[in-house]
């Protein structure tokens, strides 16, 4: 599984407020919602971002409100990973547990600038920057979170293992 | 191996004797809790597990106050799909509008969280409960279906933080004033994935509204969970609220803690989270001449009974500033007829503020009371990020009730002990 796509490259802290702003929660239609995903921090993100993309951010990436209005907008829109340097925990199990798959890596955020090209293998866990050549390994998932994501989400996961 | 107080109801949860920081659990849940915003993502997901019932009618609840009474027709279709959910699946604790208040501080009022429950809620304030000695923390939508579902949740057992607390608040200094301070001291992420733990003799003089108030915002310094032992004042409260027996779980003595943070709580001084996130914090002594447009006092942090106390002595008899909106929201029916009966509602609408009806409303830039382009509001609410309560231009300040009171009669951010009887 790889990802490949333009980084779009933000600071510390983005919220779910600027991910989502509450104003638009009330509907939960992906499509509506990825319409209006990051407007308040680039409102040219919308405009701009295309199928593949990579967010790439510094630490605790997503805190703030639990709506995962959130990573589904992203997702929604097309990004095909996050890369940060931390996330805020309700972030981090929403995306995992809606399929948007997400890297925690320190040294690949400070080595990527917005508009690089940026390649992601996840089962290694190698992050590549094509533009510059720089290469990082991230930490893979621990197992439990592995099946989950190849069994495509929590839903599909408990189905076959809780409820069976 | 010693336990912390979280990582020991996280064990019995999963019925396993131990449990390491790190690992990974799946756990059985007390309650499971939903709004308007997080619930209809949540229920189209349960429609996926092909199943028809949920796992327990009387261990779920759903509570639309965000967008409510709906402000739109959006919002109403949301809270209809929700409504009709409620019915279909018979859930107990549904709470339809006359009954609601804001989750956090309903939930514990209405005796459906006790101590040592393990409660999850498809909102990040979740972690509020942590003040009864709950375990409890926001999850997302798709975790509220699986639990409804299956009524387990998957937690990694998280380290913890230990918040040393000695000594007494000095007069007008709060509970939000303490959490304020942590906030500003370790940072709006200092407390990632990790437990907050509160201890030492210094808990003995916090109320139980000002404990509801720092664990509500533990989330604010990245937490999993904030939580306090159970004591003579939870006891109190569970007694007066929760029909079941309480679960107690006590710290191991030799209970690991990734740090401890020592605090005098007498010598905090009034404290405010500046623009844009919860821990630019200065105190009332460094805020300086900031001229504001409006001032909330309400929400899950700080819609109690007590708060509205606080606000009320400093305004009463006297006149907001004709310049600053003053919205009040007590944060449920029961605090706003308790509000009503001791003459606060009076005191309030007499010095020319508003009184609205429980909801979430402006806290989360919702409705009643949205900023406009460059406005500034004081607000007793949790969260000051970028665009929070309106215009992506307008700025929140946050603040305990009794700072908040006292900038609406100025006009400026104020100090309290500056406001004359
Ligand atoms: S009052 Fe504000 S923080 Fe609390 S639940 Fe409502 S929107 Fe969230």
């Amino acid at each position: 599984m790889k990802a490949q796509g333009k980084a779009f490259r933000y600071g510390e802290n983005v919220d779910t407020d600027v991910i989502i702003p509450a104003r638009y929660l009330n509907t939960s239609d992906a499509k509506e919602l990825a319409s209006h995903c990051m407007e308040d921090l680039d409102a040219t993100f919308v405009k701009k971002v295309q199928l593949g993309d990579i967010i790439v951010a510094e630490r605790n990436f997503g805190c703030g409100s639990s709506r995962e209005h959130a990573p589904l907008a992203i997702k929604t829109a097309g990004i095909s990973c996050v890369i940060a340097s931390s996330f805020a925990r309700i972030f981090y199990r929403n995306a995992i547990n809606i399929g948007l798959p997400i890297m925690e890596c320190e040294a690949a955020v400070a080595g990527i600038k917005m508009g690089d090209n940026v390649s992601v293998e996840f089962t290694k866990g190698v992050i590549t920057n094509e533009t510059t050549g720089e290469r990082w390994s991230a930490e893979p998932f621990p197992p439990f979170i592995q099946k989950m994501i190849s069994a495509d989400g929590l839903i599909q996961y408990l189905q076959q293992e809780v409820l069976s | 191996m010693s336990m912390t107080m979280s990582q020991k109801i996280l064990a019995a949860h999963a019925n396993v004797d131990q449990v390491r920081p790190g690992q990974l659990i799946m756990a059985d849940l007390d309650l499971v809790l939903g709004n308007d915003i997080t619930s209809p993502v949540a229920i189209k997901e349960f429609a996926k597990f092909g199943i028809d019932a949920v796992f327990d009618t009387s261990k779920i609840a759903l509570v639309p106050d965000h967008f409510t009474p709906n402000k739109d027709i959006k919002a109403a279709q949301q809270c209809k799909m929700m409504r009709e959910f409620a019915y279909d699946k018979k859930i107990e604790h549904y709470f339809e509008i006359g009954q609601m208040g804001i989750e956090h501080a309903l939930l514990p009022e209405q005796g459906l969280v006790n101590a040592g429950d393990l409660i999850i809620g498809a909102d990040s304030h979740t972690c509020t409960y942590g003040a009864l000695g709950a375990f409890s923390t926001g999850v997302g939508s798709t975790d509220m279906a699986a639990a409804m579902a299956t009524g387990k949740a998957w937690f990694k057992v998280p380290s913890a933080l230990c918040f040393n607390l000695t000594g007494k608040l000095p007069p007008w200094v709060s509970g939000k004033d303490l959490i304020l301070h942590i906030i500003g001291m370790i940072g709006v992420d200092g407390a990632l994935y990790k437990s907050m733990e509160f201890t030492g003799e210094g808990v003995a003089s916090l109320n139980i509204d000002d404990r509801f108030t720092i664990c509500n915002m533990a989330i604010e310094a990245g937490a999993k969970n904030g939580i306090f032992g159970v004591d003579g004042v939870a006891i109190a409260y569970l007694g007066a609220h929760c029909k079941r027996t309480p679960l107690v779980f006590q710290a191991d003595e030799d209970a690991e803690y990734e740090r401890t943070y020592d605090i005098d709580l007498a010598t905090l001084r009034p404290t405010v989270a500046f623009p844009h996130l919860p821990d630019n914090t200065r105190t009332i002594d460094e805020v300086g001449q900031i001229k504001i447009d409006q001032v909330v006092i309400g929400s899950c942090t700080n819609g109690r009974i007590s708060d509205l106390r606080i606000a009320a002595k400093i305004l009463k008899g006297k006149k907001v500033n004709p310049t600053v909106r003053t919205i009040v929201f007590p944060a449920t029916q029961e605090i706003y007829l308790q509000a009503m009966d001791e003459g606060l509602l009076k005191i309030f609408v007499q010095a020319g503020a508003v009184v609205s009806t429980p909801t979430c409303g402006p806290c989360l830039g919702g409705h009643m009371g949205i900023l406009a382009e460059g406005e500034r509001a004081v607000a007793t609410t949790n969260r000051n990020f970028v665009g929070r309560m309106g215009h992506p231009q307008s700025e929140v300040y946050l603040a305990s009730p009794a700072v908040a009171a006292a900038s609406a009669l100025t006009g400026y951010i104020s100090n309290p002990e500056s406001i004359e009887e």
